[in-house]
C-alpha cells in the first residue's frame, strides 16, 4: 500500500473497513429475504414491459398492482409472466397491455411447468441483457476512439424542466468544457411510486426522469462528445420510491453516473430504511453490470449537521456504502463516494481541515472516483465570494486527487444557474487545475501538523462510531439520528407497503447473471 | 469612448449627497457608476457588443463599457458591463413594511414568555409542499441554529417541532391541531415558476376554510420572501435572507403576548 501522507496507520483503516463490513452483512442478511414492488417492477422492464395503459399508468406498475391485489406476488412477477408467456404465446409487454385493458386474467391462467415457464422468459432476459452490454461497449469504444476529460471530471448540471432546454443548456455545457452533465429531477419525484413516461417539458427545479428522456439526453451528449472530441457523462438518479427501475431505465439507455443511495433517501426524503435498501441492493446489482459509476449522498449530510463536528460520519457512512456495494458486486472503480466541501468560511484553519478530510478520503478509498461536492450551505448571495469559496474547493481537488468534481456556482442559493454562471464555474476550476496540477505530487505535510492530526482524529472518531454501530446495527443507529442528526424509525416513512417477503420459490435471475459480471472491462 | 478610464474630462454633475436624487455610487459621488453582466443571445462579434451597448443605453446607462465578452457557446454571447446611471430615487420619502418588533436574544425571550404569556409557546414548521430543501426551515428551528443564532428547539420556553421536508399542508394542518399550536413556520426555498406562491396561497385558504387562521400567527421564510410580499400573501409575517430565529422568536412571541392582551 502506497505510503500515506497523513501518516495514517492502514491497519486502523483495515479495522475500520471490517467493522462496515459487519454492519453491511447484518443488512445484507435482511435484505436477501425481501423484494419490492420497485424491484418487481423493474424486472418488468428488463422483460420489455414498457408503456402505459389508457389512464397513463406505467404497464409496470399495472402489472405489479394486480398481481399484489391478487396475493400472486410472493414469488415475484417472473413466475407469473413466464407461464402467461407459455400459455398465451404473447410477449410480456403484450401481457402487461391485456391486464391493463382487463382483458386477460392471470390469476386463472392454468399452471404450467415452472421451468417451462422460465425457459420462455429466456430470450427477453438475453434481449436486455444485450443491450445492457451493449451501451457498456458503446461507452467503452467512445473512450477508446474519441477519448475523455481528465480528472477530476467536470460536473454541471442543468435543471429547466424541459428535457429539450436542458439539452440546449447540457451541450452548452459540454462545448464549455464539463465532463458530466446531471439532469436534476423535478422536486418530489422521489416520492413517486412509478417513473413516469415519455418526453416531458413541466418541472420545478428539475426534469423528470423517464427513459425517453434519457434517451433525448444520451442522443445530444453523443452528439455533441464527437463534435468535442470527448466523451460526455450523463448523471441521473436512482434514488427513492423507484430505485432500481430508474438504475435498469439508465442502463438500457447508456446512463453513465448515477446517484444511488439508500441512506440518503432514508435521511432527506423520509423514505422508509427497509424498502430502500432492499431496492439499492438490485440497483447496485444494476448499476454494477452496466459500468455506471454510483455517486453517494454523504456530503447532503452536511447541509444539517456540522461539517467540522461530523466530518467522521462522513468517513463512516462512506465506509458503510463501499461495503453495501462491494456486496452488490460493484466495482471499487465505480464508487463515486461522496463528500463535501462545508466548512463554515469563519473557521480558523477551515481550508487545511478541509484539505485533510479530503486527502484522508482519498487515501482511504484509493480506486473510487470519489464524488466530492461544492459549498453550498454557505453560499449567501455575495456572488464575489462565493466564486472564491469555489475556488478554493477547487483547489483541494486537484490537490487531493478528486473523481468527480460537481461544480460550484457563484449564484447557488440565488437561482439555478445561468449560461454564464456555468461558463464562470467552469473556467474557474479548469483553471486551478491546470494552474495547480502536479501541486499533490509535489508537497508534503508535516508530520503531526494541523493536517494529519486532523486526518487521524477523524479516522479514529470514526472507527469509534462504527464500533458502536456494530453492535447496534445500521438500522438502529438510523432511529438514533446518528447521520445528519435525523432520526428515522425503522416501520416509519413512505414505501415500506411495497415491501414483501420472498416465498419459497421466489425468482430473479437476474442477480446471478449481473453481480460481479460486469464494471469496466 | 469617451470619458473612459482615464478620462481628463470635467465631470460635470453634483458631488453634493441629495436624498431625495440618490444613484449609485463608484469612486465619486453621484456618479452613478454600475457593473452588470449579462448574455445576449447572439453571436460573438463587433454587432453583439454594439447590441450590448444599445441595451445598456435603454436601460439609462450613460457612456455603456463593455470590458470583457465571450462566446458560451454557439450563439450566445457573455458580457460584463460599466455604466453610469441616469436614474436616481427618492431616498427620503421610502417607506418599507418590516416585521416590528424589538429583536431579543434567546434568554430574553425565554424570559419574556415566562413573565407575559406563562407557558410553553408552541411553534411547528415545516417545508411545505414539493419542496425537498430543509436549509431554511433547519436553520430557525434545529437546536444548533445557524450562523451562531440557537434555533428555536433550544429555547426553554418554546416547544418547538420540525416537520422537516415535503410536508403537505393537509398533514401540516393536522400536525398544528393535534399540537394546538400557537405559531405555524412555513419556509419555502424553491421558488421556480412561482411554486412558492401557490403554496403559501394554498395554505392560507385552507387555514381559513376551516376557520383557524386567526387561531394562529402564521410566518413564512425564505430567501426570495419579503415581509411585503407575505402580508400580501394573508400571512403574520415575512423573514427573508439574514433573519435568524431571534428574529422569529422575538416577533412571534410579543405578537402571541398582544394577541392574548398581556
Amino acid at each position: 500500500m502506497e505510503k500515506s501522507k497523513l501518516g495514517l496507520d492502514f491497519k486502523k483503516v483495515a479495522y475500520a473497513k471490517d467493522l462496515a463490513k459487519v454492519i453491511s452483512d447484518q443488512v445484507q442478511d435482511f435484505v436477501s429475504g425481501y423484494s419490492t414492488v420497485a424491484c418487481e417492477r423493474t424486472l418488468c422492464r428488463l422483460m420489455g414491459v414498457d408503456g402505459i395503459d389508457e389512464s397513463g399508468v406505467p404497464l409496470p406498475n399495472v402489472l405489479v398492482d394486480y398481481l399484489k391485489e391478487k396475493g400472486m406476488l410472493a414469488n415475484g412477477v417472473l413466475p407469473v409472466l413466464g407461464n402467461a408467456v407459455m400459455q398465451t404465446g404473447k410477449t410480456p409487454n403484450e401481457i402487461a397491455e391485456l391486464v391493463g385493458k382487463g382483458e386477460l386474467e392471470l390469476s386463472t391462467l392454468p399452471q404450467g411447468d415452472m421451468e417451462k415457464a422460465k425457459e420462455a422468459l429466456q430470450p427477453f432476459i438475453n434481449q436486455s441483457m444485450e443491450r445492457i452490454k451493449a451501451n457498456r461497449k458503446r461507452r467503452e469504444n467512445y473512450i477508446e476512439t474519441i477519448g475523455e476529460g481528465k480528472k477530476p471530471y467536470l460536473y454541471i448540471i442543468v435543471a429547466t424542466g424541459n428535457i429539450y432546454e436542458d439539452v440546449i443548456q447540457a451541450q452548452a455545457g459540454a462545448r464549455q468544457g464539463a465532463d458530466i452533465i446531471a439532469v436534476i429531477r423535478t422536486t418530489g419525484q422521489s416520492l413517486l411510486d412509478y417513473v413516469p413516461y415519455g418526453a416531458t417539458t413541466e418541472g420545478f427545479g428539475g426534469t423528470f426522469a423517464t427513459q425517453e428522456n434519457f434517451r433525448i439526453m444520451r442522443k445530444a451528449l453523443d452528439e455533441v462528445g464527437e463534435e468535442v472530441g470527448r466523451y460526455i457523462r450523463l448523471c441521473n438518479y436512482c434514488s427513492g420510491l423507484c430505485m432500481p427501475e430508474i438504475a435498469v431505465m439508465g442502463a438500457l439507455e447508456g446512463l453513465d453516473v448515477m446517484l444511488n443511495d439508500a441512506l440518503y433517501g432514508i435521511l432527506f426524503r423520509d423514505i422508509n430504511m427497509q424498502r430502500t435498501l432492499i431496492d439499492q441492493y438490485f440497483s447496485r446489482v444494476i448499476n454494477g453490470f452496466a459500468g455506471v459509476i454510483i455517486n453517494t449522498g454523504e456530503d447532503n449530510y452536511l447541509t444539517t449537521a456540522d461539517a467540522f463536528e461530523q466530518a467522521h460520519t462522513v468517513l463512516a457512512s462512506d465506509l458503510i456504502n463501499e461495503q453495501l456495494a462491494f456486496a452488490a458486486g460493484l466495482p471499487e472503480e465505480q464508487m463515486g463516494l461522496g463528500h463535501a466541501f462545508e466548512m463554515t468560511p469563519d473557521l480558523e484553519n477551515g481550508f487545511l481541515y478541509e484539505l485533510a478530510q479530503a486527502q484522508m478520503i482519498r487515501e482511504i478509498f484509493p480506486k473510487a472516483p470519489l464524488k466530492y461536492m461544492p459549498p453550498t450551505k454557505f453560499m449567501t448571495g455575495n456572488i464575489f465570494r462565493g466564486h472564491i469559496q469555489d475556488a478554493l474547493f477547487n483547489e483541494i481537488a486537484i490537490w487531493t486527487g478528486q473523481g468527480l468534481q460537481l461544480l460550484g456556482m457563484m449564484t447557488e442559493a440565488i437561482h439555478t444557474p445561468f449560461m454564464s454562471d456555468r461558463y464562470l464555474s467552469i473556467e474557474n476550476a479548469q483553471y486551478i487545475f491546470k494552474n495547480m496540477k502536479n501541486l499533490g505530487d509535489d508537497v508534503e505535510f508535516k508530520e503531526n501538523g494541523i493536517i494529519q492530526t486532523r486526518a487521524k482524529k477523524v479516522l479514529d472518531d470514526a472507527i469509534e462510531l462504527l464500533e458502536k454501530m456494530t453492535k447496534e446495527g445500521l438500522f438502529s443507529a438510523l432511529e438514533k439520528g446518528i447521520f445528519a442528526d435525523i432520526k428515522r424509525p425503522f416501520d416509519g416513512g413512505k414505501g415500506l407497503s411495497g415491501v414483501f417477503a420472498k416465498g419459497e420459490n421466489y425468482y430473479n435471475p437476474f442477480i446471478d447473471l449481473m453481480k460481479g459480471k460486469g464494471g469496466q472491462e | 469612448m469617451s470619458g473612459g478610464l482615464y478620462s481628463m474630462e470635467a465631470k460635470n454633475f453634483d458631488t453634493e449627497l441629495d436624498l431625495t436624487k440618490v444613484k449609485p455610487y463608484g469612486d465619486t459621488m453621484n456618479d452613478g457608476k454600475t457593473q452588470l453582466s449579462f448574455t445576449l443571445p447572439v453571436p460573438c462579434g463587433d454587432e453583439a457588443i454594439e447590441a450590448a451597448k444599445q441595451l445598456m443605453k435603454k436601460m439609462g446607462f450613460e457612456n455603456p463599457q463593455v470590458v470583457y465578452y465571450k462566446e458560451l457557446t454557439k450563439g450566445f454571447t457573455f458580457f460584463n458591463c460599466y455604466g453610469s446611471t441616469v436614474h436616481t430615487v427618492d431616498y427620503s420619502t421610502i417607506y418599507v413594511p418590516k416585521v416590528e418588533s424589538n429583536v431579543m436574544d434567546m434568554h430574553e425571550t425565554d424570559e419574556f414568555i415566562r413573565e407575559r404569556i406563562g407557558r410553553k409557546v408552541v411553534v411547528v414548521g415545516a417545508s411545505t409542499g414539493t419542496d425537498a430543501h430543509t436549509v431554511g426551515i433547519d436553520a430557525i428551528m434545529n437546536m444548533k441554529g445557524y450562523a451562531g443564532h440557537y434555533g428555536l428547539e433550544r429555547y426553554e420556553m418554546i416547544e418547538a417541532l420540525n416537520m422537516g421536508a415535503q410536508v403537505t399542508n393537509e398533514d401540516f394542518i393536522a400536525k398544528a391541531l393535534e399540537m394546538k399550536a400557537d405559531v405555524l413556520l412555513v419556509s419555502q426555498t424553491v421558488t421556480q415558476k412561482d411554486v412558492h406562491i401557490q403554496n403559501l396561497t394554498e395554505l392560507v385558504e385552507m387555514l381559513e376554510a376551516e376557520g383557524l387562521r386567526d387561531k394562529m400567527i402564521l410566518c413564512c421564510g425564505g430567501a426570495r420572501i419579503s415581509h411585503e410580499l407575505a402580508k400580501e400573501l394573508g400571512y403574520d409575517a415575512g423573514f427573508g435572507m439574514n433573519t435568524y430565529a431571534d428574529d422569529v422568536a422575538s416577533y412571534v412571541v410579543a405578537e402571541l403576548a398582544r394577541r392574548m392582551g398581556k
